[in-house]
């Protein structure tokens, strides 16, 4: 197990200056040059731009070479952990392991370098590439139709929101309210909110689920549909899916998806059958696209019978003769929520990862992220406090209620884990469990990791009875320790200024 | 129906086999993988395993997805003119290799910026180019794309000025961005009201001039425009009466040699990042960005990193106020925004990284001048005209007195792409179509175009 | 602890009455469940408010609140020293840490408010939920 580490030896250790890097602006000296381009072979003209068009130099942009550049970045990346460096166990994040074959078969030129206005008989093999991972996701979702527009979960959200706005309003009344469970992600209401409704917030049972009987109360025909995430950010199923579909269907409102945690139940279950209208996946979560420290991603929704008129546009379709085209022909469609052909690249990837996994790895992957977490929650129950104690699927949720009798709370235990090498769980999420740490293995690793991790929580447990300062002051080993936070928000310094002087 | 045991097919992306499970069933105190899903119910599990093609080796995978990318007719083969929001310039060898480090692709959204400072640092930097180029005061750490980020940037001035509903787009704008706002704001009873073009391509100011009635909140137009055409800050600025000023850049590297727009009194200006050294690739992933004034700030929508310090006293980044965003906020955040294009914000830093002052310059320069070269010779040919006559960066309108889809398939057959016709976008351009040109098309490039547009125009008039 | 001239409202505004106008702010309780407070939007002068009324925000780094107007009165102040020195909220809430003046239309409604003694218990049976 990793040793120990003392706050007094961690700093001695750490000389002065050390895992410091300039910003690439400090780097700047006059005359140096990262590039090089051939040199104008048409004849230059001086007329081109009247004098109130053209600007002045860029003032304070950067001199340097690309040794320079090269250096900045391999030792700004240093600065940060990755999943390629051991468990990134962040809740609701599914930080999974990310394939290189993706990233080899993304830089195809035949795709890379194609332009999203070319003409359809240009682009066939785009355009079949989509239609296949359409067909994939219909059958994942089993679901009718998806749309690939969406760029991320939230502009999937907004997507689905719209549409259920859209069907509404076409059958004579677009409602007035969204319900959304008290544990659902912060995207749900605001998603809601941007297209237009206004939100209802049910709380969850002690079970950590939605109660059938409060839903009916809320139920009525001002009611547009509900929000509800599964399994539950608890990672707890909502077994009554279905009746809760019934209940919605009956007074004509539609069934949302945060499909967040589609890892959960990949390959074991299908929205479409538990009575879901619209669900949509990040593809950066459960078909492992990269994340990139904040994208980009993918949100492809799915949708029943119903809302397929009110898909965005343009949609892919094939014709008899195998061709395919964009069909911008849907006078029912919400509209196109981005422009171009949402994020093509992403979704080579992901279509990539589907057909290295295939049906048995898809559902293997559910399998095991599942087992990774029980196992995980079996080690750490009794040591941390579970909360909510129902079976939990792909991720598990402990609190610091056992730490804080200690003074250690968790956003302590997140900072100490950094010491042990490990990236912190999501925390203080979902907002109804107070001092939440929510974890999520994925089926990524190895049970040696997740031992590693396990012995790590432990042993902060240990120091938080034994010796709550050196948790308190966590981290000790990272390239910075903690930050000042309320400065940043207090004084903002937004961009770099040059000196004054 | 039993299902087969999937334990049985080892998948090289997940590591615990037989012998792991075994033993932490044990540790769990379950005898299977199946007790863990009691809770979702038999009558909404799948009997069957789902019917999807896979699992295949990345020798199959290989083969099949470049079979596919070969049936792509792109500038991988061909000659191309394209633009239209998505333009093909000089990509850096080593912003890819960059990128492809770990420690940037395989990590999550900052939050914890003890083991993130390498993010959190390259966004400042990032966020620290975008004022410098737009010479506006705050910039947010990216958006999906141009098109989203204008959908933003109107909702963003909406929050501004309140009580007003009417808000004014150029009708140069791109027509897909425009459309994107209108899907965006569909149930938020805005109107939005097109103004049109004039023979320069310019937005026409008389026009705009009776459009800004005192319950328009924001006017946005784009410049380059739609047409290509550059258009006249100060003088929009002159008629706007008051309303919120957006700037749309769809064309970035245009910022290196044309007057950015927070230099004119546009309140905020927001773009597409794809120039700068990113693919077309089918149009995404891209970056969107956002740079507004000061004043705007605590109205941005996605996330802003800041600087501070550490305990120790030293400097470091972090993500700032956060207060404005969904996780916080929820219903009442500035915008539903979470993942973004981080990613491509960090190679859009990379690029201006090396590019620097001098590269900005050059490319934009080398890019207007050999636009300019290919209208002077298309012009002295004698067989196209150009509609619009306003000053153009580096992407201008061609007419012939022949449907341009037919113009274009003759070019395609000599393996160039030469361009986009406008009738998709505008009623009665039949014969128009728009032409991209940058650093990276060679004099001779130029040359052949002209000849081979020549000879197709002569054939149609046999 | 809890200053005797001052009265309290159940979502932890204080109001201090001189004459027709009352001074308002958080307590000395709520800036510390707040923490370290980074930003207080506040209403303009002239702005009229109700009892019950939104009258501004105020935002620690990772929460934000509402602040609710305990009486109904016009905005006749507001402290512009909060835009740069937030943290006055923190280090002097019953002082320079306060956030408005209101010119009373209803002065009865300030009886209904808890006086110092209610409010400790209060946020004792708070505190302890």
């Amino acid at each position: 197990m990793t040793t120990v580490v003392e706050q007094e030896s961690a700093t001695a250790a750490v000389p002065q200056g050390a895992n410091r890097e300039g910003l690439i602006f400090e780097h700047s000296k006059k005359g140096r040059r990262g590039y090089r381009l051939p040199a104008l072979d048409v004849p230059e003209r001086s007329d081109l731009l009247s004098p109130s068009l053209m600007r002045d130099e860029i003032a304070n942009e950067v001199e340097v070479s690309e040794v320079d550049v090269i250096r900045h970045f391999t030792r700004l990346s240093k600065l940060n952990v990755s999943i390629d460096a051991g468990l990134y166990p962040l809740g609701s994040c599914t930080m999974k392991h990310n394939p290189r074959l993706n990233e080899e078969l993304a830089r195809t030129p035949g795709f890379a370098l194609s332009h999203p206005l070319q003409a359809d008989h240009q682009v066939q093999g785009n355009l079949e590439l989509l239609w296949h991972i359409e067909q994939t996701l219909k059958e994942i979702f089993g679901m009718p139709r998806v749309t690939l527009q969406p760029v991320a979960g939230a502009h999937g959200e907004l997507t689905g929101i719209l549409m259920i706005h859209k069907a509404l309003a076409k059958s004579g009344n677009a409602r007035k309210f969204i319900l959304i469970p008290d544990s659902a992600h912060g995207t749900n209401p605001a998603s809601a909110a941007f297209a237009g409704y206004e939100v209802k917030e049910l709380k969850s049972n002690s079970r950590g689920t939605l109660d059938l009987h409060l839903l009916e109360q809320h139920v009525d025909e001002d009611v547009a549909a509900l929000m509800i995430t599964v399994p539950n950010t608890l990672g707890v199923f909502e077994t009554e899916i279905r009746k809760m579909a019934e209940i919605l269907h009956r007074k004509g409102a539609y069934l949302y998806c945060d499909g967040a945690n589609l890892n959960a139940f990949v390959g074991i279950a299908r929205p479409g059958d538990m009575g879901i209208d619209l669900i949509h996946s990040n593809l950066h979560k459960t078909f492992s696209t990269p994340h990139g420290g904040g994208g980009p991603g993918a949100g492809p929704v799915g949708v029943s019978e119903r809302l397929v008129p009110f898909l965005p546009t343009p949609t892919v379709e094939r014709r008899d003769d195998g061709s395919f085209y964009l069909d911008d022909d849907h006078p029912d469609s919400i509209g196109r929520m981005r422009a171009f052909n949402g994020n093509f690249n992403v979704l080579v990837r992901a279509l990539t990862y589907m057909r290295s996994m295939g049906p048995d790895g898809l559902r293997r992957i559910a399998q095991i992220a599942v087992l990774n977490a029980n196992y995980i929650r079996a080690r750490l129950k009794g040591t941390y406090h579970l909360p909510y104690d129902a079976p939990s699927l792909h991720e598990v949720v402990f609190s610091d209620k056992n730490q804080t009798p200690h003074e250690v709370h968790t956003l302590d235990i997140a900072k100490r884990l950094m010491d042990y090498g490990f990236h912190p769980p999501t925390i203080y999420f979902p907002l109804i469990v107070a001092g939440a740490l929510m974890i999520e293995p994925t089926e990524s690793e190895p049970k040696e990791e997740l031992d590693a991790f396990c012995d790590a929580m432990l042993a902060i447990a240990r120091e938080c009875e034994e010796r709550p300062e050196l948790v308190r002051s966590a981290p000790h080993t990272t390239p910075v320790r903690r930050l000042d936070e309320a400065r940043a928000a207090r004084q903002p310094v937004l961009r770099w200024q040059p000196r004054s002087d | 129906m039993t299902l087969p045991d999937p334990l049985q097919d080892q998948h090289r992306y997940i590591p615990n086999a037989s012998e792991d499970v075994r033993e932490m069933l044990g540790v769990i105190g379950v005898d299977s993988i199946d007790r863990l899903f009691e809770t979702i119910p038999g009558d909404v599990k799948l009997d069957r395993m789902l019917d999807i093609p896979g699992p295949w080796s990345e020798i199959e995978s290989r083969r099949w997805f470049r079979e596919l990318a070969a049936r792509n007719k792109t500038a991988a083969d061909h000659l191309s003119f394209l633009g239209g929001g998505a333009y093909a310039h000089y990509q850096p060898a080593c912003v890819d290799q960059l990128l492809l480090r770990a420690e940037f692709l395989t990590s999550y959204t900052p939050y914890q910026p003890e083991v993130s400072q390498g993010t959190l640092q390259s966004i400042f930097e990032y966020q620290t180019h975008q004022c410098m180029l737009t010479g506006l005061d705050v910039a947010n750490a990216s958006l999906y794309d141009g098109s989203t980020a204008l959908c933003e940037a109107v909702l963003l001035a909406d929050r501004v000025v309140k009580n007003r509903t009417k808000v004014i787009i150029a009708r140069s704008m791109h027509p897909q961005y425009t459309a994107t706002v209108r899907t965006y704001v569909q149930n938020l009873g805005y109107e939005i009201v097109e103004v049109g073009w004039t023979k320069e391509g310019r937005i026409d100011l008389q026009a705009l001039k009776r459009a800004c009635t005192p319950d328009v909140f924001a006017v946005a137009i784009q410049s380059p425009n739609f047409l290509g055409v550059l258009e006249d800050y100060d003088a929009i600025g002159a008629v706007t009466n008051g309303a919120v000023k957006i700037a749309v850049i769809a064309e970035a590297t245009s910022l290196g040699i044309v007057s950015p727009p927070g230099k004119h009194g546009f309140e905020i200006c927001v773009g597409e990042g794809q120039a700068w050294g990113v693919p077309t690739q089918f149009g995404g992933p891209y970056v969107g960005f956002m740079v507004v004034k000061e004043a705007l700030k605590r109205h941005m929508p996605g996330r802003l990193v800041g600087q501070t310090v550490d305990v120790d006293g030293r400097r470091a980044f972090v993500l700032t106020l956060a207060t404005r965003e969904q996780h916080i906020r929820r219903g009442k955040a500035t915008s539903n925004i979470c993942t973004n294009e981080a990613l491509i914000a960090l190679a859009a830093n990379m690029y201006l990284s090396l590019m620097g002052k001098e590269g900005l310059r050059e490319v934009a320069w080398q890019s207007m001048q050999k636009a300019a070269y290919l209208r002077d010779r298309l012009l002295a040919s004698g067989k196209v005209t150009l509609p619009f006559s306003g000053a153009v960066y580096n992407e201008f309108v061609i007419r012939t007195s022949f449907p341009a889809a037919e113009i274009l398939a003759d070019l395609e057959h000599e393996q160039i792409l030469g361009g986009i016709p406008l009738a998709q976008f505008y009623a009665g351009h039949e014969n128009d179509f728009l032409v991209a040109v940058t650093e990276l098309h060679t004099r001779e490039h130029l040359d052949r175009y002209v000849g081979v547009l020549s000879a197709a125009i002569a054939r149609e008039r046999r | 602890m809890t200053p005797e001239d001052s009265r309290y409202a159940k979502s932890h505004e204080y109001i201090h009455v001189e004459g027709n106008v009352g001074t308002i702010g958080i307590t000395d309780y709520a800036q510390k469940e707040l923490g370290d407070v980074v930003f207080v939007e506040l209403p303009q002068v002239g702005t009229q408010l109700e009892l019950g009324d939104e009258l501004g925000s105020i935002e620690s780094v990772k929460a934000v609140s509402e602040l609710f107007s305990p009486v109904s009165g016009e905005v006749v102040e507001v402290n512009e020293s909060l835009a740069d020195k937030p943290e006055l909220v923190n280090t002097d809430p019953y002082g320079d840490g306060w956030m408005i003046k209101i010119k009373l239309t209803a002065p009865d409604e300030v009886d209904e408010l808890m006086n110092a003694e209610d409010y400790e218990d209060y946020i004792q049976t708070e505190a302890g939920k």
